[in-house]
Parts: structure tokens; sequence; C-alpha cells
């Protein structure tokens, strides 16, 4: 086969890809220093003659943008926090420690795996509003919690799975009790696997629209998902540019973000599959 | 060494809080929507037991096989989408590449980690045609085409819908199923090659065979994740025109929230529940058969 051709074909199809992914993003951008104007008088894929920074001002101000991003944050970083520890804990019980009935317990937790979240919201809406924390964040974070735990305690079995049993009998033949061997040797070896996990509970949380949506009681509780949804609402008719500047405030700090972490996203997602 | 592994107070220790907490969540609330399928009603407007009135209603209601076949379908072509064009740009990475495929790799996957609504609030943007021709639109003039109004007709939505989940999710994929071509030998694909076998029956070959486990896993997950679509939907167009692209999980909501039906949508939750258990298991036995056989 010519190497020509191939090279073109290559180049052709990276060319697609490039234009598919980055141009949405690119005409977002430009998109959001529109004038009101300039959306309802020139076709959508022109660019800006004039630009309109005010569009991210007003998006920020009107559309509550901070108290959103603080619910969504604060949410997060509980849920993942508590699932992480006490998610570790039970892995760790479940797969190292030796008792009657660990096997058994295991299977109940990853069970909850086959559960969707739409079959326990509507309960648990009701347990909430018994236990009067509905007017709260609080019924998020249980609700991501639970629902977390049995991809967590799965995942992490099996980090801990690959963890070398003389490890741990060595932990203890240097007289390490329980908690010794648990925080000075499991815990640093799963380093990487608590981080890939919570990376993962990180985005499915962050990005959760049906929890949010369900628990969200009153404004002041919605996360960034639910005030984007929310958005026209709070102008009455529909004002483009700080739509989407919104959409790009939201999109372009995750993607500071990612650039970040893609490393390590990368790296837990490939992990232990680089064989030599 | 038993006493360290066996230390009865620290076992309940590290395992009752997430044993609790999953009970309290998760166990419990679904024996709660069990018995809430039996009732009509809502906690505001109380409860009236129902027996099996909601369970009959999901065989009569047309809406129901409406939403049913919506979500099949849906997630039917998704998964297609999603395990093809993935597989191809594993494959992409893999073997035309190979190193410097990260910067790709990384554009490809940055949607993944987007909320759903912001892409969708984008995408409605790009498939808008008020109040001015949008991107997609105005592509589709310069080909001569007349322009369309993306979703006023279900058909049209359904593209777009498609569209969007696929530019959100095929990322992951395409990420997933590397990682599974990485796990090949490389002496089983050196060997080949060594045999005279190059590109095309490379891949029937070796390469596809080789990835099977991972493209069945990843079918699963896909399957799952698709069956329950919400978000995108909701935030795109609401399931419209009408309950043209409303998938169940989505009537579900609107039955339990808009309309005050709970035991109704407990029993719509319990058959998306039961739909993706079958169909689990059923891609879950067509593969193994597969694997036995080859």
């Amino acid at each position: 086969m010519a190497q020509l051709p191939r090279r073109t074909l290559t180049r052709a199809i990276i060319g697609i890809i490039l234009v598919v992914e980055i141009y949405p993003l690119f005409w977002l951008l430009t998109s959001s220093l529109k004038t009101q104007n300039a959306f309802v008088s020139q076709p959508l894929w022109t660019l800006p003659h004039t630009l309109d920074f005010g569009n991210y001002s007003s998006a920020w101000t009107t559309a509550h943008i901070p108290s959103d991003v603080s619910n969504s944050l604060i949410v997060t970083v509980s849920s993942v926090a508590v699932i992480l520890v006490i998610g570790t804990g039970a892995a760790f019980a479940l797969e190292v420690l030796a008792f009657k009935g660990r096997g058994g317990i295991l299977f109940f937790l990853i069970g909850g795996l086959m559960v969707p979240a739409q079959l326990v919201l509507l309960p648990l809406f009701e347990i909430y509003f018994k236990l009067g924390i509905d007017n709260s964040l609080l019924p998020m974070i249980v609700t991501y919690i639970g629902e977390g735990l049995p991809l967590t305690v799965f995942l992490m079995a099996t980090y801990f799975r690959s963890v070398p049993r003389e490890l741990f009998e060595a932990c203890v033949i240097d007289g390490g009790g329980t908690y010794r061997c648990f925080f000075s040797v499991a815990l640093p070896l799963v380093r990487n696997g608590i981080f890939t996990v919570g990376m993962l509970i990180f985005f499915s949380v962050f990005n959760d629209l049906l929890v949010a949506l369900t628990f969200n009681s009153k404004p002041s509780l919605s996360t960034i998902q639910v005030g984007l949804l929310n958005f026209n609402g709070q102008y009455g008719s529909v004002e483009y540019g700080p739509l989407f500047a919104a959409i790009s405030i939201v999109i372009f700090a995750l993607l500071i973000l990612y650039l970040f972490i893609n490393k390590q996203i990368m790296r837990g997602l490939t992990s232990g599959a680089v064989k030599g | 060494m038993r006493q360290v592994f066996g230390n009865r107070r620290a076992i309940a220790l590290f395992l009752a809080p997430a044993l609790l907490v999953y009970i309290g969540v998760i166990v419990v609330p679904v024996g709660w929507s069990l018995v809430y399928s039996l009732f009509t009603g809502s906690p505001a407007s109380g409860f009236t037991f129902a027996g099996l009135k909601n369970f009959r209603s999901l065989i009569s209601d047309p809406t129901i096989s409406q939403t049913f076949w919506f979500t099949v379908k849906y997630a039917a072509l998704l998964t297609v989408g999603q395990i093809v064009i993935g597989y191809a740009l594993a494959l992409l990475f893999k073997f035309v590449l190979r190193r410097s495929s990260t910067f790709i790799r990384t554009l490809v996957f940055f949607p993944v980690v987007l909320p759903t609504v912001a892409v969708a609030l984008l995408f409605a943007q790009l498939f808008a045609v008020t109040p001015q021709a949008g991107p997609i639109d105005s592509l589709v003039h310069l080909f001569g085409v007349q322009p369309v109004d993306w979703f006023v007709s279900g058909s049209h939505a359904f593209i777009v819908i498609l569209a969007m989940d696929m530019w959100r999710s095929v990322g992951l994929f395409a990420v997933i199923l590397y990682v599974g071509l990485l796990d090949i030998p490389e002496e089983v694909i050196e060997s080949a090659r060594l045999d005279g076998a190059s590109g095309f029956s490379l891949l029937r070959r070796i390469i596809l065979p080789m990835s099977r486990p991972i493209v069945a896993a990843a079918t699963i997950f896909a399957l799952n994740a698709d069956l329950k679509v919400f978000d995108s939907i909701l935030a795109l167009n609401n399931g419209g025109p009408g309950t043209a692209t409303t998938p169940l999980n989505l009537y579900m909501f609107q039955e339990s929230f808009n309309y005050n039906n709970w035991g109704y949508g407990s029993a719509i939750a319990l058959l998306i529940t039961l739909l993706c258990l079958v169909v689990t298991v059923l891609v879950f036995r067509s593969l193994r058969r597969d694997i036995t056989k080859g």
C-alpha cells in the first residue's frame, strides 16, 4: 500500500476530529461576546462585530452563578471525601481482614451497582422530608454518598486485592496492629486507586442532574447543572449573550481544571494496562 | 496474625459506616419503592392502596410503549455509535498515531467531563433556527438542502440528541477501548505480522477477537447508562415535541413530580431496572457464547 494516500487519509481524519471537537467550543466563545442585537440580525455562525463583555457580568450576577458553583463544590467535595473514607475502610475490611460472611457482605454491597437512582429517589425524598433536612444540601450529599458506595467499595476492593498479602503479614510481624497496618501499609499502596476512584466519583457527582434537581427544594440550593437548566427563567425572555457566557464560564472553567488533572485521569485509566 | 486480621472491633469500625449508609440510602428505599408501586398518590396528597393498578397502567398506557421503544431505540443506536466509533478511534490511537496520540486523546475525552446541561444548551444553539440560522443549519443550507427546524419533529430532534450524546461520550469509550488494545501482547501482533498478516486481516483475525472481552464490558456499560438517559434530553428539549423524544426516565420524573403519581412513577422505575437487567443478561449471554465458540 502506498504511503502517500494513507498519510493524507490520516491527516483528513485528524482534521475532521479537530473540527468536530474544537469548533463548538470556538463558536461558544465567540458567540458569548455578541450583543443581543447581533444574535437577532445575523446568522449564528458569524463572528461578533462588537465585543460585549457585559454578557459575562450579567450572567454572573443574574443567574446566581457564584452560588451555584459553591453549592456544586460543597456537595461534591463533601460527598467524595466521605465516600473515600468509609468506602476504602469497608473495602479494606472486606478484602484484607478475615471474618465469616465477608464474601456475602461484599456481594451485598456490590449488588447496589444494579440499582438505578430513580428507584431510590422517591422514598429518599419522603425520608429526608420526614427527617426535616430537606431544605438543605444534606439530602444531595447523603444520596450521593449512598449511590457512590457500591462502585467505590468494588473498585477499592480490587485495588486491595492486588496488594500482596506478604506485605500485610510483614507489618504484623513487625508488631503493627490492625489500624497501624491499615494506615502505614495498605493506604499508601492504594494511593493511586484512591485518586482514580476519587476523580471518577467527583465528576459523576459534579455533573449529576437527577439527584440535584429532585432535592432542589429552593433556588438557593441549585447546583451548576440545575442553575444552567433554569437559566433562561431568570431573564424572562431568552438573552443569548448571557446564556452563551454562562455556558462558557462553566465549560472553560472545567477545561482549565481538566488540563491540570488530565495526566492523572489518563494514568488512572491506563494503569496496569501497559505491560513490561 | 489472626488477632490483627480478625480484630472484631476494627472490622466493625471499618465496615459499619459504609454498611449503615448503604442500607439506609439504597436498600431500604428500594423496598420502599416496591411498596409505593402498590399505591397511588403522593406524600402531599396522601396514598391510597391500589393493588396492581399501576402495573396494569404500565401495560395499557400508550405513552409507556412510546417512551419504552424510544428508550430502547435510542440506547441501541447510541451504543452502536459509541462502541464502533470509540473502537475506530482506539485503533487510530494505538496503530496510527501511537505516541503522538496523547493530544487527540485529551481533546476527544474532554467533552466527557462536561456537565450534560451545558452540552445540551450548547447543542440547542448549534442546531437552532431562531433567531437566526445556527451553524448546522447554515452548513446544511450550504449543501443546497432546505433548512430544517430540528426541534419541531421527533425524528429530527432524535438526530440532534444522538449527535449531542455521541459528541459528549465517544471520548470515554475511545479511551476505555484503547486501554483494552494496549492489553494485547506485542508478541502476538509481531508474530502475526511476521506470518504476513497486515492491515485488515490483522485486525479481523487477531485484534478483534482479542478485544472481545473489553468490547463486551464496554457494551454492557454503555447500554446500561444509555437506557437510563435523563439529563441531556431534559435539558435539550424536555423530551419534546410532546412526548416524541421522552425516555422512560424522564417520563417517570414527570409523572412523579409534575403529576404527583408517585406510585406510577415507582412502577416505571421498576420497569427501567428490569429493562437494564434483561438487556445486561442478554448481552452477557450472547457475548459469552461467542467467546467459548471462538
